[in-house]
């Protein structure tokens, strides 16, 4: 598959977001979305995913046969579409059937991600990690050529986001897509970075401002 | 199919777990079923003449209960960002919402009013008229208040917009559902007039409900 952006821009409740974003992903590449909090990195995904509509500009897949682009992604982002009352199990074979293509069965996602004993927990007993992995899980139980990941391994312990980086590897490997809107390095080799700059002019800091201080000038405020 | 298949089944078994819906707007149907009769007094002749309407008020007010809850709630956890993500149509999910809900709480009313009709006196004609009634009549409101459930998805207490927008547009079906379940225990209209009619709004609401509830979803970010 491959992920053509034209030009895109964004206006929320009247405000321009960003503009003039473009990219372009061959299959097995992978793009960091990265920004300061606040910029639009979310807004870019929630664009990416048809949730909000562009103001301009144009996405389009190619080589995934009749498949819109919704139909082509993976979601994990904040909201983690998981439900407190039903099993991790439920969730994720709910998740399976729904979009299709089931590959891997949610025992043995779970397992990957180190989670196979909160199989038949209810998600609601689990912590905010545990539920991101659950929710990354569901990368794995069925087959979609585009991640999107939004801050993928907030709350995620050092084992685990290598265990994410690990899977990033091998769906890039099979000519999946990754785009990531992150603050870290997420072991992505030879991604894309993509900065959202604000589109107001009163962007803070302009790159000829003097560099705040810090400990280096020597000059610390405390 | 698969897809439609498992929203049903994940939406039976949240209404079925603790803290669900299920039982939610039962217990407050049966609740003003109960106390309608205290407070008119025990005058058995004037409630089981206004016993179809005050069976059909309770069940439009136990409707609107739970519907605030319907799209909200996948809105909030992001699970209905899966569900645009699905390789069906928006309007067959939410058909598949509704259509869960109806059997959580429509069903049910239906299927209790026989024993809620002893409560205000209905003679055995009366309750099984109002029963059927209530059967053909429920998917009319659960339609209409998916619409409204559908508009507020995004707003924290849509609760009583909700109410506000829906319950005006539940009228007819509440003035033919009473006139077919009067009509069941004597009377000048022949009976299955007013239930054809009812049975035509469900079938209206649900087609332009399903509609525009998914237009309502897209639209609303």
């Amino acid at each position: 598959m491959r992920l053509t952006a034209q030009s895109l821009a964004v206006r929320r409740s009247g405000r321009r977001i960003f503009s003039d974003i473009a990219f372009s992903l061959e299959a097995g590449e992978a793009l960091m979305v990265t920004g300061r909090n606040g910029a639009g990195k979310s807004t870019l995904l929630a664009v990416l995913s048809g949730r909000l509509k562009p103001e301009a500009g144009s996405l389009t897949v190619h080589d995934v046969g009749e498949a819109t682009l919704a139909e082509c992604l993976h979601v994990v982002g904040h909201r983690d579409g998981l439900k407190s009352a039903l099993t991790a199990e439920e969730n994720l074979v709910f998740a399976r059937d729904l979009l299709g293509a089931p590959t891997a069965s949610p025992r043995e996602a779970l397992e990957e991600l180190g989670l196979g004993h909160a199989l038949r927990l209810p998600v609601a007993y689990l912590s905010a990690g545990q539920r991101r992995r659950v929710a990354l899980a569901r990368l794995l139980v069925c087959r979609r050529p585009l991640w999107l990941l939004d801050e993928p391994t907030a709350a995620l312990d050092v084992a685990s986001q290598a265990v994410l980086a690990g899977m990033m590897a091998r769906h890039r490997a099979a000519g999946g897509l990754v785009i990531a809107a992150t603050h870290q390095a997420l072991g992505l080799d030879g991604a894309r970075e993509l900065r959202i700059e604000p589109a107001r002019s009163e962007a803070p800091a302009p790159p000829d401002a003097p560099a705040p201080r810090d400990a280096a000038t020597g000059d610390v405020w405390w | 199919m698969r897809a439609l298949k498992a929203l049903v089944a994940r939406d039976l078994a949240l209404a079925a777990r603790v803290g669900g819906s299920g039982a939610l707007s039962l217990v407050f149907f049966l609740m003003i079923v109960a106390v309608v009769p205290f407070a008119l007094g025990p005058d058995l002749n004037l409630l089981s003449r206004i016993g179809p309407a005050i069976l059909w008020l309770a069940a439009v007010l136990a409707t609107l209960i739970g519907l605030d809850r319907l799209f909200q709630a996948d809105e909030e956890d992001g699970s209905l960002d899966l569900m645009t993500g699905a390789p069906v149509p928006l309007e067959l999910v939410v058909l598949a919402k509704v259509l869960a809900h109806w059997l959580t709480t429509g069903l049910p009313l239906a299927l209790a009013a026989p024993l809620f009709g002893l409560l205000v006196a209905l003679d055995g004609t009366a309750m099984a008229g109002t029963s059927l009634t209530l059967l053909v009549g429920t998917p009319a409101l659960t339609f209409i208040g998916a619409v409204g459930s559908a508009l507020t998805a995004s707003i924290r207490r849509g609760g009583l917009i909700l109410a506000v927008l829906v319950l005006p547009l539940m009228i007819p079906t509440l003035i033919f559902g009473v006139s077919a379940s009067e009509a069941a225990s004597g009377g000048t209209v022949p009976f299955t007039t007013p239930l054809a009619i009812l049975g035509a709004l469900s079938l209206i609401a649900g087609v332009v409900g399903t509609l525009a509830a998914a237009a309502a979803l897209r639209w609303s970010e």
